[in-house]
């Protein structure tokens, strides 16, 4: 049986092979992907749901563990109701635009040192101008949608992605002068030998507004005025229903931890193990324990963890911010502490012997 | 035909595709998509050319950020496109001879016989750990700081004249002022009224 | 000092304009409008401490910086000197105008600061890339001036079309430049002018094509017929204090574009720009002069006026010899100081909620000020080309280059073009001589700008003993380029 295959596997051409070795990658990256997706939800309902001391999900499944297999089948049978006089073909389309860039950025995401489907001279700048591009889901949705409400949500979710976009440009310009790359293999390898060598530490305002802009950027709470329930219903996505509607969720949690992801890669060392420069290296040869001290990409799984549960945290503490709050939020407080930081490290690797903090 | 060449055809298909109907759409926020499409095809293609650099500052800067604000701008506007059509008969034959010509003496002018592939030289292939960014970086700062620098002041000018241009105190428009709300003390919203309390009907006999 | 410093030495003028021009930015934030006096005179501080820099450093010597992209020769210091003076007056003439109008905002001088800059990288560029980066930071501060009184209609409208031709124009230029570049390989003018000699016959065709483009680029942007349509209403829409700008140190930048890419880089395909620079400036005097005999409205027919003068310019560049450069210098800086006298002279007369732009309003001018009537004559009969005034041995230079080159019969074509011209220019005098004034109200306005016009004014005819040494300097300047 196993010759069987592997003569197949060898009758097919090159390329063909080369191609399905590709898909089959594909795969593995987003299938756990979308599983973690489909219960980011659940988990969100359940910790806001303690955090506020009640017990949420708990009917479908032991503990409502198979709350969002049933969500999921719900939305699949639903029907997609289109709007009359809605342009058929964008409405159908914005969706698909909303979710193709969250999952296409995990391309280049690197999750181990050689565990990365594509590893490109430019990922950073690759991922940055993928991510750019989610925000047509959101317009198009918007206006395909022929709803005063849609198009209002839209049009404050445009202002507010473009507007973040730049503070996180800028901050991320900050992480490549440090690690003098542009790959993010490389700049996690540059923040090797524990956790005093993070980005974290000596690019904390970058840090801050990378973060901050991330959440802003995915319409997260407490700048979710794109949605803004009290105030436009439920903002661009308010016309979808069905599957249609289940793909812009699904984009809006991928989204979550792809920032999430990158929160850790560039700041927080990426699979790297708070421990590896600290402890003694005979205890990674230790059998169990030595291999969780180590570097890996259960590391990469715990930092990513956290920064999700602070989306989360921040979602069942802070009040939604007021939309012209978050434009002076954006202009007058973020980017200018980015630049002030940039010059600053600038400053520092160029003219005073301190330029070594930095690197 | 090998593969470089296929996957060529198809994002210059795409590309001339897009680009033509940017200018024949007639919904403007269509063309706008159409124009997103173009610019992310030409990306594509600057892909093959191993100018990853540029496809990527393409793709970041107009489809994320240039093309997102005209959407923005053409999907509030409120065009008549039957006015826009005004006179394009009219105008039609005096263009497309113009047009026709243009194109007649750029294909004589740039056409194979002075540009064909085999009057320029093949670029040389780049070695292994060739990186286009970091050789753009280089000459950007080295030999080309003066013009970058220059361009730099370009986009300093062209934002002061935005806001030079837009900012401005319209007497019309009503303006919140967030600090003033905040400010506001309950005795400038709320008058206690001290009422004697309403007298009461007359005791009388009721018929 | 520091080796870069050195190195960097000769832009240091270029580097004061842009700091104080940031400096002002951030100083006017600060400002009430009451000290908006300031930031006006940061801007003239400015303009003199460039001036300085740009004088201190003269050592006469050619020097290039940044390989060559950054030229430092006579030529750009003399043209960066006319550029600061300019500048300088037309801030000082503006002034009072701006206030009238609520438009004296420190962006004002910021943008006006920022388009001196571009002039001044135009001035010194040594590469197709700076030359056309300086015009668009030229242009953009001009577009941005030119709409800045946002309420006024004519004023957003001649924004708009100045913004739509020039960028028009601004992309036949790049075209040619990019077919330049295709059979050149170079964008460095020194290296486009080397690789043209050895240009082979079938090259050669592609490198016409791409001068055509270049010269229409150029053309646009100097306001010469048959690319003349957006000078009169430009020059009519705009506030006049923005006019009075456009209409003088650019086009010292324009002569330093022309120079630098026709002489500089293709002087060796002159015997074929000579023939197309013929027929524009032919046109330019025809169309410039007949028309504005038509005109009513002063500053349009000032604009006419430019692209008539333009036409005389050319005719200095189309003699393609130092002889022909030297006097296009000349008469481009004469014509620069006779066209700020001119819409000065407007400013003058303007006052809140009133334009002297009308003909009419000059009407018996000599009553209401026997003065300034004079310096207007003075200014009017330079325009004309009257003795002895400068306008007149400019106008002699140029056509006695052209007569050198054996052109005699364009020489008699411009000299009938310039007796046409005569006419409206002497009208204007007529009206303030021999007609009643229409408006009785006294003249308002500051001492200095009366004091600066009246030298601007008495400039064009005191400058007559030393007209032999301006002569002189001026082809000097163009010598390391021809």
């Amino acid at each position: 049986m196993i010759e069987f295959a592997v003569s197949m596997w060898n009758a097919l051409p090159l390329w063909l092979q080369l191609g399905l070795l590709n898909l089959g990658k594909v795969v593995l990256i987003v299938a756990p992907l979308l599983l973690a997706v489909a219960y980011l939800p659940y988990a969100e309902r359940k910790i806001i749901g303690y955090m506020q001391v009640r017990i949420g999900p708990n009917r479908v499944g032991p503990r409502g563990w198979l709350q969002p297999i049933a969500d999921a089948l719900k939305l699949l049978f639903k029907e997609i109701i289109l709007p009359t006089k809605a342009n058929k073909f964008l409405f159908v389309l914005a969706p698909v635009l909303a979710v193709a860039p969250a999952l296409v950025a995990w391309a280049v995401v690197p999750f181990t040192d050689e565990l990365v489907l594509a590893d490109i001279d430019a990922s950073l700048l690759f991922i940055l101008a993928v991510t750019s591009m989610g925000v047509y889901g959101v317009v198009v949705a918007g206006w395909a949608s022929n709803s005063k409400y849609a198009f209002l949500g839209a049009m404050r979710s445009t202002a507010q992605i473009v507007s973040y976009e730049i503070a996180m440009g800028f901050a991320l310009v900050g992480v490549l002068m440090a690690a003098g790359s542009l790959n993010l293999r490389e700049i996690v390898l540059h923040q090797q030998g524990g956790i005093h060598e993070w980005y974290i530490w000596p690019l904390f305002p970058l840090f801050f507004v990378y973060f901050v802009s991330g959440v802003a950027e995915t319409n997260r709470s407490p700048f979710d005025v794109a949605e803004g329930e009290s105030e436009i219903v439920a903002g661009f996505h308010v016309e979808y229903s069905g599957m249609a509607f289940a793909v812009f969720f699904l984009a809006e949690y991928a989204n979550m931890i792809l920032i999430a992801a990158l929160t850790v890669l560039l700041f927080c060392g990426g699979w790297l193990s708070p421990l590896a420069g600290l402890i003694d290296p005979a205890m990674l040869r230790l059998p169990v324990i030595g291999a969780l001290l180590d570097s890996g990409l259960h590391w990469l799984l715990v930092k990513l963890s956290f920064f999700l549960l602070l989306f989360l945290w921040f979602r069942a503490t802070f009040p939604r911010y007021r939309y012209d709050q978050i434009m002076r939020l954006g202009w007058k407080v973020l980017i200018p502490i980015t630049l002030v930081w940039i010059a600053v490290m600038g400053g520092a690797m160029f003219f005073t012997p301190w330029g070594h903090v930095f690197h | 035909m090998d593969f470089t060449q296929l996957i060529f055809y198809f994002f210059a298909a795409v590309l001339v595709f897009a680009a033509a109907m940017v200018i024949t759409i007639r919904n403007p926020v269509k063309a706008a998509l159409f124009l997103v499409l173009a610019f992310f095809s030409a990306a594509c293609l600057w892909m093959l050319l191993q100018a990853e650099f540029l496809a990527i500052a393409l793709v970041l800067v107009y489809v994320g950020a240039v093309m997102v604000l005209f959407l923005f701008v053409v999907m509030m506007l409120d065009i008549n496109l039957l006015r826009l059509r005004e006179g394009f008969g009219e105008y039609l034959p005096i263009g497309g001879i113009v047009a026709v010509l243009m194109v007649l003496e750029m294909a004589i002018i740039l056409g194979p016989a002075r540009f064909g592939l085999e009057k320029v030289p093949a670029p040389a292939d780049h070695p292994a750990g060739y990186s286009n960014t970091r050789e753009l970086g280089r000459l950007l700062y080295t030999d080309y700081a003066y013009p970058f620098e220059i361009a730099a002041v370009v986009l300093l000018v062209a934002i002061v004249a935005a806001i030079a241009l837009t900012m401005r105190k319209r007497p019309e428009t009503k303006y919140q002022d967030p600090a003033q709300q905040v400010r506001v003390q309950r005795n400038e919203r709320l008058k206690i009224v001290k009422m004697e309390p309403s007298p009461k009907p007359p005791q009388g006999k009721r018929r | 000092m520091n080796p870069i410093l050195t190195e960097l030495a000769p832009l240091f003028p270029e580097i004061f304009v842009l700091a104080m021009a940031c400096a002002i930015l951030l100083i006017d934030l600060s400002l009430s409008q009451e000290r908006r006096h300031v930031s006006f005179g940061l801007a003239l501080l400015t303009l003199a401490g460039a001036a300085a820099l740009t004088l201190s450093d003269h050592s006469g010597a050619a020097r290039s910086v940044f390989h060559g992209m950054f030229l430092d020769d006579l030529m750009s210091d003399v043209l960066k000197l006319g550029i600061y003076a300019l500048t300088f007056t037309v801030f000082v003439y503006s002034r009072a105008y701006l206030a009238a109008r609520g438009m004296y905002r420190g962006e004002y001088f910021v943008l006006g600061l920022f388009g001196v800059l571009g002039m001044m990288v135009m001035a010194s560029a040594g590469h197709l890339l700076v030359l056309y980066l300086g015009l668009e930071l030229l242009s953009l501060s001009l577009y941005a001036m030119v709409a800045f009184q946002r309420d006024s209609y004519p004023a957003t409208e001649a924004a708009m079309k100045y913004f739509v031709l020039g960028a028009l124009a601004s992309g036949m230029l790049l075209y040619g430049m990019s077919m330049l570049y295709g059979v050149t390989g170079s964008l460095d003018i020194a290296a486009v002018r080397q690789a043209v000699t050895g240009v082979s016959a079938a090259n050669n065709v592609v490198l016409i094509f791409g001068l055509v483009f270049v010269l229409v680029g150029l053309a646009f942007k100097l306001g010469a017929v048959p690319f003349h349509m957006w000078i009169p209403d430009v020059y009519h829409g705009a506030p006049t204090s923005v006019t009075l700008y456009i209409a003088t140190a650019p086009k010292l930048a324009a002569f330093a574009m022309v120079l630098r890419l026709l002489v500089g880089g293709l002087q060796d395909l002159a015997v074929a720009w000579q023939d197309m620079l013929i027929i524009m400036a032919i046109l330019s005097m025809a169309v410039g002069n007949v028309i504005a005999i038509a005109q009513t409205n002063l500053k349009r027919m000032l604009a006419y006026s430019a692209i008539s003068h333009m036409g005389f310019f050319l005719l200095g560049i189309l003699s393609a010899g130092a002889n022909g450069y030297g006097s296009a210098l000349f008469y481009i800086l004469v014509y620069a100081v006779m066209s700020l006298g001119a819409f000065g002279m407007v400013l003058l007369l303007s006052r809140a909620g009133h334009e002297a732009e009308q003909l009419d309003d000059f009407r018996g001018l000599n009553q209401r000020s026997p003065w300034y009537a004079f310096l207007m004559l003075l200014l009017m009969f330079s325009m004309a080309g009257v003795p002895p005034t400068a306008g007149f041995y400019a106008k002699l230079a140029v056509i006695q280059s052209v007569v050198q080159v054996d052109l005699v019969w364009l020489a008699a074509v411009a000299v009938l073009f310039s007796v046409i011209g005569a006419f409206y220019y002497l009208r204007v005098v007529k009206l303030m001589y021999f007609d009643a004034p229409a408006d009785t109200n006294a003249i308002q306005s500051g001492l200095d700008m009366r004091a600066l016009l009246t030298v601007n004014a008495l400039a064009l005819v005191a400058v007559t003993p030393w007209l032999g040494a301006f002569l002189d300097l001026c082809s000097r300047a163009i010598l390391t380029l021809a």
